[in-house]
This record gives structure tokens, C-alpha cells and sequence, in this order.
């Protein structure tokens, strides 16, 4: 009895969390226009999603602006881990304090906040004749910063427990070898925290694609491919966004399949070194 | 070691001051001010006149929430139990739809939930319905439990990891029945995953503004659409906005402090 329910809420809980999913990407392949009723297969949604310059523009800005923004908070992130790490216990739990902010506040706030921080910055150049600096400023230069700023936590919680783990006496030993401290810090530390790193670099990533509610307020009249996908579904209904879904879908299951696989892969070949 | 090198953390507390805690203090001031910059209490008093909104938000979020923390409890103890082997495999296929852009995830339901969508259309081969779904309340909140189920089916795993199944045995062994197992040990012990979860799924779905947008048809306007609308929409007040956005962070802070917020290994287990 027990176990029978056991099965149905799971199988129920399933069903929820994939028919959407799987109706989407059924009705990609629909001839007629109709989410409902099925006039038979073609693939012309997904010819027309590939003409469709609006949705191209938007995935090619997306996709810049996460490679830069991922780079970058990557970059200030670490060397802000690595400093931290230095700080007394004092200033260093203030840091972690302001670190919190973006993650905790609602993305609504973080993006409204940014967005008049924009606003009285454009202003103020305009008025001390800073115009055509003030005129760019609401674009890319602006979703540029908010990405950085959404994602820079993120890389310093989670390339800092991995220099908490490391042996402190590594450094030092490679400064008592005579490795100045830059040698010190590319030669030892780096090696040393580059998985954290490179997967902070993964997590900037995906959350800046992802992203739509700071990039909403903060994007002036660029398009991200989120932003896109809003302006699609606010319109007449098109299958395009079925189309669109079907092969956002397969590509991140694609690249988790990967990432689980490698997983295991290195996995196994630590227990067999260790078994040596 | 050395302390001179920590100043290499300077540009990221720079950029935090200037980008993080700069706009808020900008949200503070707009509060308080009128277009032209005067100090005022008027964008304040004037929220007593949104308090339907207000209301329908906290309700909406705290009936989500709750939905969310019934359905995931029996699925992240679920998980949490299996061999390691599947646990990671498992955990991947319930979180694989989070990894969709949430409003696709949106959109799928407002296809399925039209007058002649999918489930009307099913319910109509047993002559049931069709049923008004979608621009309800129900829909919105079944958009925010849809949304936001991962975030609390992750921390309640994350804390059950830790249960020892032989504290489990030892209380079955002792003659504990199921609702005791779950009253005086389960919930005890996973406290803390669920504390972290009440706070993932409320802070969202309080201030979603696409949820209600998308399966509410604007019908039902949250405390997002009331922000959205000073910002970008026709309001266009961002006085009354940032007021609005102000009485928003309060809310959240008095959830966090009743939740105790979450900690560091949270966010770790998140990302």
C-alpha cells in the first residue's frame, strides 16, 4: 500500500515536472499554428526560428555578453578570494556581509536599484557635458556591469572554500624557494584553486544566459535573448518559442549529460590512482 | 603569510560599493524624495492605497511556498535515501527543468492551461469541464510552484544527506509510527533545509512580476507588476517605485530573520 503511493506520487511528480516540457517540444514539430490539436509533422517552426534575425541578434549578444561578463567576474572574483583570505576576521565577515546582498536580495530590487543607478549616472554626465559618454551609457555597457555584478558573489563563495582548503605552508614553502609572491601565487595557489575557478567561470556563465529580470531593467533598448524570448510570448502566440525551447532543451541536456560523464570518468580515475 | 597582498581584493569591494550597495542607497533616497528632489514622506503614506496588492502577494507567495515544501518533502527524503550510485543521476532529473529559461517553463503551462488547451481538451473526453484556468490565482501560484519546486527540493536533500538512516531504524525499532518518525525525528532534523527552502521559494515568488504577468493575464497585480510598472511601464514614477521596492526588501529581511536566512553553505549547494 505504502509502496504503491510511493510510486504514484513519484510518478505524478514526474509527469509534472516534464508533460510541460514534453508538450512544448511535441508541439515544435506541429503544422498548424494550434497548441492543441495536432495537424500533422513539419520543421518549418524551426526554419522560421532560424530567419528570424530579432532571436539571432539577441542569442549572439547573449552569448558575448556572458563569455565577458563570466571572464571578468572570474577574474575580479579570485583575486577578491585571495585577498580576502588575508583579511583579519573583522573586515573579512563585512566583505562577506556586502557579498551577500545580490543573493539574497529579490532580482527585482538588485535590477530596479542598478537601473536608477544608470538613470542618475546618464544625468549627471549629461549635465557636466559628458553627452555622448551619457547617450551609450543604458545598453550594453549597462548590462555589461549588471552581469558582473550579479555574478562576482557567486565566484568568491565558491573559490574561496577552496583556498581555505589549501595548505597555507604551500606558499610559503614556494617563497622560502625563492619564488617572489606573483611566482608564489601563479606557480602554487593557481594550480592549486583551478577547478573552483574554472567552474565559477561555468556558473557566471549560465547565469548570465539565464538571466532575465536585472537584464529587463537594465538593458535600455538592447535585446537579450531572454528579453527576446519575453517580447515572443507577449505577442501573438508562435510555435517559433516551441522550436526555441525544443533546442534550448536538448543543448542543456547535452551539456549535462557531458559534465556527469567527465564527473564519473574522474571520478573513477581517482579511486583507481588511489587504489595504487 | 604576508598581509600586503590582500589589497589585490580592492577592485572587488570597489565594485561592490559602487554597483551594490550605492543603488540601494539611491533606492533609500528616491524613497524619500519627490520628482524634484524634495524630501517627502508622501510615495510612503501613499502605499496605504496598494494594501489589495500587498495582500494578495504575501498570500499567493506563503500558499506557494507551502505547496512547494508539502510536494518536495517526500521527494528529497526520496533522494536522499537512494544508493549514491543514482542519487546523482536522480537529483539531475529532477533538476534538469531549472535549467530551462523559466519563462519558456512559464509558457509551456499558459499553452496547457488556455480554454481549449491541452487539459481542457483531456478533461472534455470525459465530458468534465472546460474550466476557467488560466488569469486565475490558482495559475499563478501553480507557475510559482512549478518555478520554484528545485529551490526547495535542493536544500531539503542537502540537510537530509545528513540524517543517519539508523537514527531512522532505531526509532522504528522504539515503535515509532510514521506521523512520530516525521514529527519527532524527520522535521527535527531537516530543519535547517527547510528553513533555507521557505527562503529560496518566498523571496522569488513574493516578487515575481512574469508569473503573474504570463497566468494571471493582469488580472492579479503583485508587488513586481506595481515596481515593473513605475520603472518601465505607463506609471512612471520611480519615486513611488523605489517606496514600493523599499517595503519589498523590508518584507524579505523580516522573512530572513524569522527563517534565519541561509548560510554560506547553502549558497554553496546551490551553485
Amino acid at each position: 500500500m505504502a509502496k504503491a503511493l510511493k510510486r504514484v506520487y513519484v510518478v505524478l511528480l514526474f509527469s509534472f515536472l516534464y508533460v510541460p516540457i514534453a508538450v512544448m517540444i511535441a508541439f515544435s514539430f506541429n503544422q498548424s499554428k494550434s497548441r492543441t490539436v495536432w495537424a500533422g509533422f513539419t520543421l518549418d517552426w524551426y526554419k522560421q526560428l532560424f530567419r528570424n534575425s530579432a532571436v539571432l541578434q539577441a542569442l549572439a549578444l547573449s552569448v558575448v555578453l556572458a563569455l565577458v561578463s563570466a571572464l571578468i567576474a572570474t577574474v575580479l572574483g579570485t583575486m577578491a578570494a585571495v585577498g580576502i583570505n588575508r583579511m583579519r576576521r573583522r573586515a573579512r565577515s563585512v566583505v562577506m556581509n556586502i557579498s551577500y546582498i545580490p543573493i539574497v536580495n529579490p532580482e527585482i530590487i538588485t535590477g530596479v536599484s542598478l537601473m536608477l543607478l544608470f538613470v542618475v549616472a546618464k544625468t549627471a554626465l549629461s549635465s557636466i557635458g559628458g553627452g555622448w559618454l551619457a547617450a551609450g551609457l543604458l545598453g550594453i555597457p549597462s548590462l555589461l556591469v549588471a552581469h558582473i555584478t550579479f555574478n562576482l558573489p557567486y565566484v568568491l563563495f565558491n573559490v574561496g572554500p577552496k583556498l581555505r582548503q589549501m595548505d597555507t605552508n604551500l606558499y610559503d614553502a614556494a617563497l622560502d624557494l625563492g619564488c617572489n609572491q606573483r611566482q608564489a601565487f601563479f606557480k602554487v595557489v593557481l594550480p592549486e584553486i583551478m577547478p573552483a575557478v574554472f567552474s565559477s567561470f561555468l556558473i557566471c556563465l549560465t547565469y548570465s544566459i539565464d538571466d532575465f529580470t536585472i537584464s529587463y531593467f537594465t538593458a535600455g533598448n538592447q535585446q537579450t535573448l531572454p528579453i527576446a524570448i519575453f517580447a515572443m510570448t507577449r505577442r501573438r502566440v508562435s510555435p517559433e518559442i516551441n522550436a526555441l525551447s525544443a533546442i534550448i532543451f536538448m543543448v542543456i541536456l547535452c551539456i549535462i549529460l557531458v559534465a556527469n560523464y567527465r564527473e564519473d570518468a574522474g571520478e573513477r580515475k581517482r579511486r583507481r590512482n588511489k587504489r595504487r | 603569510m604576508r598581509t600586503r597582498r590582500k589589497g589585490i581584493a580592492a577592485p572587488y569591494l570597489i565594485w561592490m560599493v559602487v554597483f551594490t550597495v550605492l543603488p540601494l542607497l539611491l533606492v533609500i533616497y528616491f524613497a524619500f524624495t519627490d520628482k524634484q528632489g524634495h524630501p517627502t514622506m508622501a510615495n510612503l503614506y501613499s502605499l496605504g492605497s496598494y494594501t489589495n496588492v500587498f495582500v494578495l502577494s504575501l498570500v499567493l507567495a506563503v500558499v506557494a511556498t507551502v505547496l512547494c515544501l508539502v510536494i518536495a518533502y517526500p521527494i528529497s527524503f526520496m533522494l536522499s535515501r537512494l544508493r549514491a550510485g543514482r542519487q546523482g543521476i536522480a537529483l539531475m532529473l529532477v533538476m534538469l527543468p531549472m535549467w530551462m529559461n523559466f519563462l519558456l517553463r512559464t509558457y509551456a503551462w499558459m499553452s496547457l492551461l488556455e480554454r481549449n488547451g491541452l487539459i481542457n481538451r483531456f478533461l472534455g473526453l470525459f465530458g468534465i469541464g472546460p474550466f476557467e484556468m488560466i488569469n486565475t490565482a490558482g495559475a499563478v501560484v501553480l507557475g510559482m510552484v512549478y518555478n520554484y519546486l528545485p529551490y526547495m527540493i535542493l536544500p531539503l536533500y542537502t540537510a537530509m544527506l545528513k540524517i543517519d538512516s539508523s537514527i531512522i531504524e532505531a526509532a522504528e525499532d522504539l515503535g515509532a509510527g510514521t506521523w512520530h518518525k516525521l514529527w519527532k525525528i524527520l522535521l527535527p532534523l531537516s530543519k535547517p533545509g527547510i528553513q533555507t527552502g521557505i527562503t529560496m521559494v518566498f523571496v522569488p515568488a513574493v516578487s515575481t512580476f512574469i508569473i503573474s504577468k504570463m497566468l494571471g493575464g493582469g488580472n492579479f497585480w503583485l508587488l513586481g507588476d506595481l515596481i515593473e510598472s513605475q520603472f518601465l511601464g505607463n506609471a512612471y514614477n520611480y519615486n513611488l517605485g523605489s517606496a514600493i521596492s523599499l517595503v519589498l526588501m523590508v518584507v524579505v529581511l523580516l522573512i530572513m530573520g524569522f527563517t534565519g536566512g541561509f548560510g554560506q553553505e547553502d549558497i554553496e549547494g546551490v551553485i
